[in-house]
């Protein structure tokens, strides 16, 4: 067979995740990575303001207070033991970046440079610390470009412009993966032992979003038609600083270098939401001091935005209120250039998006869209879990945005996310290889393409007078302003209904593209299929869940209820219908109290 | 605003030859020509086909010839273009599939011959490996290239001759030849050496004005031939 490739490991995604499994998996297991884009594409390289590890290069910290900082952020849903297995293991993680080569910005000796971001903190005072290791503001793109050139090193076998559109499972194990090559439109067949999906997320759900086009939620969408559930798909985040009406994203560095949310009355509101660490609160309680700002009636001009504001005097001012203090003890004095030389990619963005000149003007935000808390659920090692008891899948694997470990529960502490693709991706692929090596491969089925060639060829041969684009754009708009920041039943019984009409219609769309070569038209389409059945799980999952915690919050149900809802919810996909079931949060040292910052 | 967008158009599987369509949109003066070609694709013509991703400049999948400039079409703003004339056509030097998308892998074969990344087979320390400030500062300009080839296909000596590696991968080498951390310079500068490497620079500074980072490519390249004049890496 011409389209057959037969590999131990295929890991499906070349964004951080991805490619430290495949580093990982290739030094002992022939390694293949098929990519949608090509690696150097990937979403991780937009990541911008650090990666999170206890190294204590600029002050006193240790992974211990990560650890309790990363529980608390999650608002105790996180599971304990997976979060002290990431914050114990950060520090190796990031000296061996710093091997292969990533450039991190630098303290005076020399070392990693780090600064503060939000919900990190100094476990005695309670103020913020200094945890996020950074490569000025492009720590992603760093992370990107240092993975892929280190895959080159090691000759890793990628598949650039491979979409995957199925797994196969076959004895309850995972089989190989279903992929269209992009430029000829064939479809391949990939039989591996081992199969671990990196796909990253799905923000494309909602209107104002930080996530890039690709971000469509493959990877969960793919496995979930296979009957293996999601977790915690109601928990999805809203960064406070997206650029007005775009949503691209303004990094929490900003305010980890002294930058402050203002209302229009030219308040410091932070102050009133989070006393003790203020604008570096959790990102989950920054957007709904917003939102509470400007329902107020205190966005700018009565409209939908706050401003951003890292002039110099401004930070200047508040680091002196504040008390803040050098390393060394000096109080805490920016200059422009200094925040042109730590935020330079910050400036360009708002100087072209905006107009804006950050250094002498404020930037119009809004809260955006930006990261799954949920997906695939999986344990430490990586390995999916398909139950309530935690039962593994022979052979699949899954790791970062797309993978639930959990290790962010109810809200995720920025750096946290690029922490957790090398961490997990690396556990990902040293447990993916050493399966391999004791594992056969599974037997495929007489016509492995056949669940996949249905899916398209329904989209093909569609005939109707609906827009994909239409469709798309009312599904993110109802998401947005119904599952967003603030939730209600009757809110998100509309977007249910809407959702659920949308899934009818996308049914319908105008017959597409009927060409081979790089049908983007068709991919798409399929694309936002997942979306809206990704849409529709997460508002079951947000329905069903009548408590606040983290990224949900109910205003109908305004407190978080342990009582009841202390537990990770599983959603299964059967035949067109959401089911749902529950399982234990993983509580070891951390009692859940009140989360106050 | 009402503009009057030309786009460049290939199918393979269709045309004998490439054409140019026509639409004319309503656009904001703050959209992105990336909106306008989704607009496009949305809702006149969905065969039209392009590559993007991210859509804020930073995964270098959009780059496109827009008014004869090379450009991340996710990077340039109506309003920047100082015309209701917009003109979109593939990036130059590399094969057209479809559209707007190239064969970016004699781009990538390019960038994978110059060894970037880095090498330096010392045992690592325990913790991390000490780079001072200005050492770090030494190669910063070239870490920012996100590969998305404006520079190389906007060099008319790319263009004349495609086996040039171009400037996108002597920046890639420039990144690790300055790192004090790598040990693999002079075989980098060995490689650059050749027929087809930095001598086929003739300081045009196309690259410079095409780069969407605002990377001093020309000034780079330029550090990687005095290495190689001097057998010094300062």
């Amino acid at each position: 067979m011409n389209n057959y490739h037969q590999f131990d490991v295929v890991v499906v995604g070349a964004g951080g995740a991805g490619l430290m499994a495949a580093l990982y998996a290739s030094k002992t297991a022939s390694t293949a990575v098929l990519s949608k884009l090509y690696p150097t594409r990937s979403h991780t390289g937009t990541a911008q303001g650090g990666v999170g590890a206890a190294l204590g290069n600029i002050e006193e910290d240790h992974p211990e207070w990560h650890t309790f900082d990363t529980v608390k952020g999650s608002d105790y849903l996180g599971d304990q033991d997976a979060i002290e297995f990431m914050c114990y293991e950060a520090v190796q993680a990031v000296y061996e970046l710093e091997h292969y080569g990533l450039p991190f910005s630098r303290t005076a000796d020399g070392r990693i440079a780090q600064r503060p971001f939000g919900g990190h903190t100094n476990n005695v005072t309670g103020k913020p610390v200094s945890r996020a290791c950074y490569a000025a503001d492009r720590t992603g793109h760093m992370i990107l470009q240092t993975l892929y050139q280190q895959c080159l090193k090691n000759n890793v076998n990628f598949f650039d412009e491979y979409q995957v559109v199925d797994v196969l499972i076959e004895n309850g194990a995972a089989a190989g993966v279903i992929a269209i090559e992009l430029a000829s439109g064939e479809m391949h067949v990939f039989h591996a032992k081992a199969v671990i999906f990196a796909t990253g997320g799905h923000g494309r759900i909602w209107e104002i979003t930080s996530n890039a086009y690709s971000f469509t939620g493959d990877g969960p969408a793919i496995v979930m038609r296979r009957g293996v559930p999601l977790e915690d798909m109601e928990f999805f985040q809203f960064h406070p600083t997206g650029i007005y009406r775009l949503g691209i994203l303004i990094t929490e560095g900003v305010r980890g270098e002294g930058g402050v949310l203002i209302n229009d009355k030219g308040e410091r509101f932070m102050e009133k939401y989070a006393p003790t660490v203020k604008d570096l609160a959790s990102r989950d309680v920054v957007s709904r001091a917003m939102y509470l700002e400007m329902r107020e009636g205190r966005g700018i001009g009565g409209k939908r935005y706050l401003y951003l504001d890292m002039r110099p005097e401004t930070v200047n001012k508040y680091a002196a209120l504040d008390g803040r203090k050098r390393p060394d003890g000096s109080p805490y004095v920016v200059t422009g250039e200094e925040l042109l030389a730590k935020l330079p990619d910050i400036v360009d963005f708002a100087r072209t998006y905006l107009g804006v000149d950050p250094v002498t003007q404020m930037m119009p935000v809004q809260p955006t869209a930006h990261y799954a808390m949920g997906g695939i659920p999986t344990n430490k090692y990586g390995e999916v879990v398909i139950d309530e008891k935690n039962t593994v899948m022979p052979g699949l694997y899954a790791a970062g945005e797309c993978a639930c470990v959990s290790v962010h529960g109810a809200n995720r502490l920025g750096t946290n996310s690029l922490l957790d693709l090398i961490v997990f991706g690396k556990h990902a692929g040293l447990r993916a290889a050493e399966y391999s090596q004791g594992a056969d491969f599974q037997k495929l089925p007489a016509d492995p393409t056949e669940f996949a060639r249905q899916q398209f060829e329904a989209i093909r041969n569609s005939d109707g007078d609906e827009k994909a684009y239409v469709i798309g754009n009312e599904m993110k708009s109802v998401m947005f302003d119904e599952v967003g920041v603030f939730r209600t039943e009757q809110g998100m019984n509309l977007a249910l209904e809407k959702v659920r009409e949308l899934r009818e219609r996308l049914k319908r769309v105008r017959r597409p593209d009927p060409g081979k070569i790089f049908n983007t038209e068709v991919i798409n389409i399929w694309e936002l299929g997942n979306l809206l059945e990704l849409a529709e799980v997460t508002t079951i999952s947000a329905l069903a869940r009548t408590e606040s915690r983290g990224g949900h919050a109910r205003e109908d149900y305004p407190k978080r209820d342990d009582a009841n809802w202390l537990k990770h919810t599983l959603a299964w996909w059967d035949h067109g219908q959401v089911r749902l079931g529950y399982k234990p949060v993983v509580i070891t040292k951390y009692q859940p109290k009140e989360r106050v910052y | 605003m009402q503009v009057k967008l030309k786009i460049f158009r290939y199918n393979p599987e269709v045309d004998k030859k490439p054409h140019y369509d026509k639409y004319e949109v309503e656009a904001d003066p703050t959209d992105r020509v990336l909106d306008l070609l989704e607009y496009v694709k949305g809702n006149f013509d969905g065969t039209l086909s392009f590559r993007r991703s991210c859509a804020h400049g930073i995964c270098g999948s959009d780059a496109m010839r827009i008014n004869g400039r090379n450009r991340l079409a996710c990077k340039m703003l109506v309003k920047e273009l100082g015309t209701d004339k917009i003109l979109v056509e593939p990036i130059l030097g590399l094969p057209v599939i479809k559209d707007l998308i190239v064969d970016m892998e004699p781009f990538f074969a390019n960038y994978r011959s110059v060894l970037p990344y880095l090498i330096n087979d010392e045992p690592p320390p325990k913790k991390e490996r000490l780079q001072s400030i200005e050492e770090r500062e030494r190669f910063d300009d070239t870490t920012k290239c996100i590969l998305c080839a404006c520079c190389t296909t906007s060099c008319p000596s790319y263009w004349a001759n495609e086996q040039y590696v171009g400037p996108a991968a002597i920046v890639a080498a420039h990144r690790f030849i300055f790192d004090s951390r790598d040990r693999a310079g002079a075989e980098r500068l060995r490689i650059l050496n050749d027929q087809f490497g930095v001598y086929r620079c003739h300081t045009i500074f196309n690259c410079t004005e095409a780069c969407p980072r605002e990377i001093q490519v020309t000034k780079a390249i330029g550090e990687v031939k005095r290495a190689i004049a001097t057998g010094k890496i300062e």
